[in-house]
């Protein structure tokens, strides 16, 4: 108890949002969390919409994207983005390319924001193809566009479908962000690993990490239950 | 004037041929009844109409416009100008046999939807349009903000209906708009679809229901193996049938 209370007072901090220069601990993780769901969803719609297309020559590169970052390890992508990609001589000899792949940062977000929108792109393509025939029927009937169907009935049905897939997705991310250690990123994990080096309090150090993560995910589930209350109440049994 | 024209309209899939020259003409108030066995053509003959499905042959006129097609390299022939298409779907609304609503949306936004999104109308004018139907097909303004799936079969049919009627068109399609339904929920979606034809709507109906095709259309149209068998008043071809099949498919469907 008391190994816990002196790892809060000296290390708290550094858990929680600061190492003392830089964002480290949970913020560090919930940052890196926030900026790859976002990029991977905002990239993720058309990229589902690219993979149902009934053209080989749209649908087949999103398929070998995601096949590719579905295929192999996240750890083995962070790898190869942070030292494979920064080892190679035209990388470096680029101004723009050396400055991007230099930082630690930006190769983790680079590889977590491709993993999870590989998977994500996978979730929602599935929920566009399932989305009932005769919605599409009654669209076209009544005079839409493609865009404006995919707009008004496809995407935002087939969004609202895909919400308790896509939050287990966000939840396996957030799990994922503890290897960005290997790119030098302070994330939460990190900070555990460093009190575990500094202190041999091993239990005490990673299972206030462990603490912190699960109320993260608590949260989330709430979130997102509150979430798919008000978005998939058309998929609830009748309410009398 | 007719609203709708339809001329010689041919249907192939491979090369069974469901269509073989079907006509019709649809003046402003008419009630058309298209009647026959399952596997007559009537509903493919309904969805050409609207280019759901595609004809290989035919032409059709909405008013005096005629849809621009060309053939695609399967031999069926589809609107040459999306645009186009698009427009003139919108003057001929269809109510579906199972309902087809959108899922996701409330009673009130399935109403709104299109004339908002398509039409292009207001949405605080779209929604007194939407009410005004709602009302109209008998739903209490307490369904509103329900969604499809929270309703009965018909509850979801006259929400349908209310959103055909919201586009304000030319012309209602209705492809067998009580056969997904329990009996007892027929009867209230049928004194709907009286009461739009005594106001003066056109309507082009596919349906199993005699009793409406006799006392409510003013032409029924019997389609046998492709062909027109047999059409005219409902009250001569349904009481005293000319052709034989009709006759036999009129004992089969008592009513």
């Amino acid at each position: 108890m008391n190994e816990i209370i002196a790892i809060v007072q000296e290390y708290g901090q550094a858990y929680l949002w600061s190492d003392g220069y830089r964002l480290s601990g949970l913020a560090m993780t919930l940052w890196l969390l926030l900026l790859s769901i976002v990029i991977g969803f905002v990239m993720s719609v058309p990229l589902a919409v690219a993979r149902v297309s009934s053209n080989r020559l749209i649908s087949g590169p999103v398929w070998l994207y995601t096949y590719v970052f579905r295929g192999t390890p996240l750890y083995i992508q962070l790898l190869i983005i942070y030292s494979g990609i920064y080892s190679l001589e035209a990388v470096r000899a680029q101004p723009l390319l050396d400055a991007f792949f230099r930082e630690g940062f930006n190769c983790t977000l680079l590889a977590f924001a491709l993993n999870t929108c590989a998977y994500t792109t996978e979730v929602f393509a599935g929920m566009i193809r399932e989305t009932p025939h005769g919605e599409i029927e009654a669209a076209r009937a009544y005079g839409m566009s493609r865009f404006t169907l995919y707009r008004r009935i496809i995407l935002p049905s087939a969004l609202r479908r895909a919400l308790p897939s896509y939050s287990n997705e966000v939840i396996l991310m957030l799990h994922s962000t503890s290897i960005a250690f290997t790119a030098t990123v302070p994330d939460l994990l990190k900070v555990a690993r460093d009190v575990n080096s500094a202190t041999y309090a091993s239990f005490e150090a990673f299972g206030l990490a462990a603490v912190l993560y699960a109320s993260v995910v608590f949260a989330l589930v709430w979130l997102f239950r509150r979430c798919e209350r008000r978005w998939l109440a058309f998929l609830q049994p009748r309410a009398h | 004037m007719y609203q709708l024209t339809v001329e010689e309209l041919h249907k192939q899939y491979g090369t069974h041929e469901v269509l073989k020259g079907v006509s019709l003409k649809a003046r402003a108030g008419d009630v058309i009844s298209i009647i026959g066995s399952s596997g007559s053509g009537k509903s493919t003959f309904l969805r050409c109409i609207n280019f759901l499905e595609q004809p290989s042959k035919g032409r059709i006129f909405v008013g005096n416009e005629e849809v621009r097609t060309v053939a695609d390299h399967h031999g069926a022939l589809r609107a040459a100008d999306a645009r186009q298409l698009q427009r003139l779907r919108t003057r001929l609304a269809m109510v579906f046999q199972h309902f087809n609503l959108w899922g996701h949306m409330t009673v009130l936004e399935n109403v709104i939807e299109a004339p908002v999104n398509v039409l292009g109308l207001d949405r605080v004018e779209a929604l007194v349009r939407a009410r005004k139907y709602l009302a109209k097909v008998g739903l209490a303004a307490t369904v509103e903000d329900k969604y499809p799936s929270h309703l009965s079969g018909g509850q979801q049919q006259r929400v349908a209906i209310a959103r055909a009627l919201a586009m304000e068109p030319d012309v209602m399609l209705f492809d067998e708009p009580t056969s997904a339904l329990d009996p007892e929920l027929v009867g209230e979606v049928l004194r709907v679809m009286q009461a739009l034809a005594e106001e003066g709507r056109t309507m082009v109906v596919v349906t199993h229901e005699m009793g409406f095709a006799r006392e409510v259309s003013n032409h029924v149209i019997f389609l046998h193996q492709g062909r027109i068998e047999e059409q005219g008043d409902p009250k001569q071809v349904l009481v005293a049938p000319r052709s034989e099949r009709l006759a036999q498919f009129l004992s089969g469907s008592l009513k």
